[in-house]
């Protein structure tokens, strides 16, 4: 995979994060490339999410470079980032969909707004996400009468519609029931063998074992170790991700 | 009979009836512009506060402090009494008109910013994920849910805003409590105090219960 690389969907180069005398993330250097799925675990506080907010400034980075195709998300005027944003999807712990609107609607705002869609055509779209996410019967119900996992496969929705390069997913199963996690998980397996590029901070270990092409450790606002899942769970080298991994596994236990 | 005598005459009720319907009127037409330009000047207020500029939001809030602190009564004296000395002078209907819209813009923009600042952070940056603009994402996302939230707290300022028309009689506005006072006055009975009473019952009562409706159309579980 490695000889004639086009260039990166996103790049992360150097990236620092400070909020006033704390350092969240120093050196972080990360590429992924078109239809890979990188996958980050690592403890609580060790910036992971941090670094996903990152990549579409939700956080603002202290320094650093972030690309999506080779064009810049940094330094660039607020319309220039909205229009940087549409290519860059997002999935919240929280779900966040707009309450007041039924899930087609949520699905279609940014499509209108944002994107300039006609109505039409981003309601076809709409439907069509919402198939996909297997959710196309509940296009005109509101958020709240459906369920967590409904909620966040909609949210998949919303983002999807837009056509992004690179999906990020924080913690997207975090907040769910125990028994709605499968129904997000499988939409994201299907994401995935349609050759959508993703980065999923999560701590579904069994799925980052079945689905990522790579896995990234992170520990204190660094990567200490990256590679494929079976050496990252097999064959850790770092005693931080063996002590990691015997903490995650004690607990699923 | 002397009560009904005192308080429902029907000869001064025939007397002064057409006056107090005028009244009525005038009573309605300003609370109707007073509600809309209040309730618009007060939401606009605080979609520009949400810009959190500081040269932007530091007038908002004293606006919003002043207009809550003083009594409205004291703004229109001073507008209706005081300006003329300097050359200017505002009709009356003017001076109420201003004053009140005023005073409801400040409850108005205190009771969205209040809204706007406790809703999850996820709803901005939701939308700001999805390459919605500050713009878009505040009339979009932020604003429609501040909206139905505040309902009822902002039907209450409405109702009770559009009583202080009342003050109107104070600086010569024909509104009910100006009329119905001197045909009082002019009468030696109490009837034309209770027909301003029923008046406002008329006004006020319908619009209770189309808040009523307006509070239960707009609910929605979060």
């Amino acid at each position: 995979m490695t000889a004639a690389q086009p260039l990166p969907t996103l790049e992360i180069t150097a990236l620092e994060k400070r909020f006033g005398e704390t350092q969240v993330l120093r050196s972080i250097d990360l590429k992924v490339q078109n239809g890979e799925l990188v996958f980050v675990i690592g403890p609580s506080g060790s910036g992971k999410s941090t670094m996903l907010r990152c990549c579409n400034r939700l956080e603002e980075p202290t320094s650093g470079a972030i690309h999506v195709s080779g064009k810049p998300m940094l330094g660039i005027p607020r319309k220039e980032l909205d229009r940087m944003r549409l290519q860059v999807g997002m999935v919240f712990q929280g779900f966040f969909l707009y309450p007041h609107l039924t899930a087609l609607k949520n699905v279609t705002l940014a499509q209108r707004k944002a994107l300039k869609r006609p109505r039409a055509e981003a309601e076809a779209r709409a439907l069509e996400m919402l198939d996909k996410v297997g959710l196309k019967h509940k296009a005109d119900a509101m958020p709240s009468e459906l369920s967590g996992g409904q909620q966040q496969r909609v949210a998949i929705a919303r983002a999807l519609a837009l056509d992004p390069k690179v999906m990020l997913f924080d913690e997207p199963t975090s907040a769910l029931d125990p028994e709605l996690v499968g129904s997000v998980l499988k939409v994201m397996r299907d994401l995935r063998e349609g050759g959508m590029t993703m980065i999923v901070v999560s701590h579904e270990m069994q799925f980052a074992r079945e689905a990522a092409d790579r896995v990234v450790f992170m520990d204190g606002g660094v990567i200490v170790e990256e590679g494929p899942p079976e050496e990252i769970f097999g064959n850790p080298k770092s005693d931080r991700l063996k002590a990691f991994l015997s903490r995650v596994s004690g607990e699923a236990a | 009979m002397d009560f009904l005598d005192a308080f429902l005459n029907p000869e001064i009720i025939a007397r002064y009836l057409p006056a107090l319907i005028r009244a009525v009127w005038v009573t309605l037409w300003i609370s109707v512009l007073v509600v809309i330009s209040g309730l618009a000047l007060g939401a606009l207020l605080a979609g520009l506060r949400a810009y959190q500029k500081r040269w932007l939001s530091w007038p908002i809030v004293l606006f919003a402090d002043l207009m809550r602190a003083l009594p409205p009564l004291v703004l229109m004296l001073v507008l209706f009494f005081g300006l003329p000395s300097v050359g200017i002078i505002l009709a009356d209907w003017f001076v109420l008109y201003l004053i009140l819209t005023l005073v409801l813009a400040a409850f108005v923009e205190e009771i969205f910013w209040a809204t706007m600042t406790s809703l999850p952070r996820g709803q901005w940056e939701a939308g700001a994920a999805t390459g919605l603009s500050f713009l878009q994402v505040l009339l979009h996302v932020i604003f429609p849910q501040a909206l139905r939230m505040n309902i009822p707290p902002l039907v209450n300022r409405s109702l009770t805003i559009s009583k202080m028309t009342a003050y109107g009689s104070v600086i010569g506005v024909k509104e009910i409590v100006s009329v119905a006072g001197s045909a009082q006055a002019f009468s030696g009975s109490a009837t034309p105090l209770t027909m301003a009473a029923l008046a406002y019952l008329i006004i006020f009562y319908p619009a209770m219960l189309l808040s009523r409706y307006i509070e239960n159309r707009f609910h929605y579980e979060h």
